[in-house]
């Protein structure tokens, strides 16, 4: 277990530290640096005023001094300071997460319950043609794009049959579509990979002694099935914290809702290249912690993963 | 285990002028044994009816970017502004926008702009995750670990991440739209390349063809990369459809393509304005899109099937 948790955790600073490296590196490959990208985005300026920008953000430093720098500011929660604002990174962004996190949170639980009531019910009904729709609309959540889901929603709910307000106003509707907008996209792939190792599941040999004891069809699914399905499941949820990041930006822009999504846009269009990096940075962190956390929690689960230590890396190919 | 389509490039005959790094055997067995083809054949790629049902459809839409102007006989950007906002009806199948102009002609003159920045987006991302997932799986085991904490990274950041630093770095626009997206999409060709290279890899035939006198370079490219193809060609569908989405996304939020030009998203975004008086600007675009999308995942999974056992 030990060996397990090192390793876990190593790897996870590592990608971090990779991240941050590969961001830091295709900065440097820019045509030219944030400050002159930042000062000429819409206008000529002169050099000297670059030049004063440059050596207030510490851009005139060797690459060497920036990287460590840098890098140091990162393991304190420094992810450097906007362009645009001239405030801290986190400052910026640590004002207007919170609604964010609020709507990826919510919509994340709402999605896992969509997801397991999806599978539930494609499991447990016994008639084949309602089976084949619930099993055919993941596919079709994953090919909606979410922006447009919001606005057809938008469309019939405020304007068409006026029950929600065009602006968040604080109404239970307006809270819950856009997280229900955001919780369809995300439950496709947790809903594919839940069906996918539910059937895998009931074709072994427990589940005919379940059923060969009398337990019921919905006893089999909820109290075995599911469990020993989660596995998969459980990994992919990692993986949808950017479709989460991107699907509440979208979602934010399309309901006018304040959070991260208003900041990205500006630090966009402003091209405020050290906002950028810092967002970058921020995500590939909390995407690291939540896989790292997944990973911690996955032998809980599912013990065989410590006893099996992965097959080798592969030996080069020659004769 | 079955190798499935292991014997058919053995007994395909060089017949390129390639002499260099041939093996020496294949000219030799080419014509003599017609005997090897399997006695009973799955459906191949042509000859499946349901594999034709979704690429119909898909060969439409691709022909609406080639060739727009059979398919509408309106102008995508000249209106007819006394005909504007009008609901869909005969004439105008998705009905007008507000300077009168056609939306179903604007859908079919923005998929160029769509599939032109998707496909580019696609193309990047099989090139260099193919190399990288063939590098890792093939160049012994410092380069495979290299490879694969570069694609962890890259799966670190969201893929709209890496396109908003791109355009960020280099204004919004097309080019830098499908760049960013293509980056995002590396990481899944790498780790499906890597993974049939090693299932291939293994197979006897490999072996034989090193036998043969093949060169690392002549078995991988004429023998491991073709049989490793079908679930890479399966991901290219699912990964179109993909970069589809995102595009839209992304022009949807203004950093794609400038207003004039009809683009998938932009049109949506466009309609946003009038969302009120015409529903139709924003809804059914976004089925197009809805539909294209489907599509190309459906294509993704009969691909797969077509060519997994």
């Amino acid at each position: 277990m030990a060996r397990y948790l090192v390793q876990r955790i190593g790897q996870a600073l590592l990608v971090v530290w990779l991240a941050y490296t590969l961001v830091f590196l295709a900065v440097q490959l820019l045509p030219s640096d944030p400050v002159t990208i930042f000062l000429t985005v819409d206008s000529a300026v002169d050099q000297a005023a670059i030049d004063t920008m440059k050596s207030q953000y510490g851009y005139d430093q060797p690459l060497v001094v920036q990287y460590l720098h840098q890098l140091a500011g990162l393991f304190s929660g420094d992810f450097g300071y906007s362009l645009a604002s001239g405030q801290s990174v986190r400052d910026r962004i640590s004002g207007v997460a919170g609604s964010t996190v609020a709507l990826a949170g919510s919509a994340f639980v709402t999605a896992v319950v969509i997801a397991v009531l999806l599978v539930a019910a494609a499991t447990l009904t016994r008639s084949g043609v309602v089976r084949r729709v619930l099993v055919n609309l993941p596919p079709l959540f994953s090919a909606i794009p979410v922006f447009w889901l919001g606005l057809v929603l938008l469309e019939l709910l405020s304007i068409r049959w006026g029950v929600m307000s065009l602006f968040p106003d604080g109404s239970f509707l307006s809270l819950a579509v856009p997280v229900l907008v955001l919780a369809i996209i995300v439950s496709a792939p947790l809903a594919q990979v839940l069906l996918k190792s539910v059937s895998h599941v009931y074709d072994q040999p427990f589940i005919d002694v379940l059923r060969a004891k009398g337990a019921s069809r919905s006893w089999i699914f909820f109290r075995h099935a599911l469990k020993n399905a989660a596995g998969p499941a459980l990994t992919i949820t990692g993986i949808t914290v950017g479709t989460l990041f991107a699907g509440s930006v979208i979602t934010e822009t399309v309901f006018a809702r304040s959070g991260l999504g208003s900041v990205v846009l500006q630090a966009v269009t402003t091209q405020d290249v050290p906002l950028v990096q810092g967002l970058v940075l921020l995500t590939a962190t909390v995407f690291v912690v939540v896989n790292l956390v997944v990973d911690l929690l996955y032998p809980l689960l599912d013990p065989r993963i410590l006893k099996s230590n992965g097959q080798g890396a592969p030996r080069a190919l020659t004769a | 285990m079955t190798p499935p389509d292991a014997s058919l490039p053995l007994i395909v005959p060089d017949t390129g002028p390639t002499a260099a790094g041939s093996p020496p055997a294949t000219g030799a067995a080419g014509p003599s044994v017609p005997a090897l083809r399997p006695s009973r054949r799955r459906h191949g790629p042509v000859g499946n009816p349901a594999l034709w049902l979704t690429a119909l459809p898909l060969t439409v839409i691709v022909a609406w970017a080639v060739a727009p102007e059979w398919f509408t006989a309106y102008s995508p950007l000249d209106g007819v502004p006394s005909e504007n906002f009008q609901a869909p009806n005969a004439t105008h199948l998705f009905g007008t926008d507000h300077l009168g102009r056609d939306v179903f002609s604007r859908v079919v003159f923005g998929t160029r702009q769509t599939l032109l920045t998707a496909g580019f987006a696609v193309i990047i991302g099989l090139v260099v995750g193919t190399i990288i997932g063939l590098v890792a799986a093939t160049a012994g085991r410092a380069a495979d670990a290299t490879a694969m904490r570069l694609v962890d990274v890259l799966l670190a950041v969201p893929g709209f991440l890496i396109s908003l630093v791109i355009v960020t770095a280099f204004a919004p626009g097309p080019v830098s739209l499908g760049i960013g997206v293509g980056i995002a999409s590396i990481a899944s060709f790498a780790r499906v390349v890597r993974s049939e290279v090693l299932r291939v890899r293994n197979l006897d035939f490999v072996e034989a063809s090193f036998l043969n006198g093949g060169t690392y370079r002549s078995v991988v490219v004429r023998h491991i990369l073709p049989n490793a193809a079908g679930p890479v060609l399966a991901l290219l569908a699912v990964d179109l459809g993909a970069a589809i989405l995102a595009i839209s996304g992304l022009g949807f939020l203004g950093f794609g393509a400038p207003p004039p030009t009809p683009e998938w998203g932009l049109l949506i975004a466009e309609g946003r304005q009038y969302l009120g008086s015409a529903w139709w600007l924003t809804s059914l675009p976004g089925v197009v899109i809805v539909v294209a999308v489907i599509l190309l995942a459906a294509l993704g999974r009969r691909l797969l099937k077509t060519f997994r056992i």
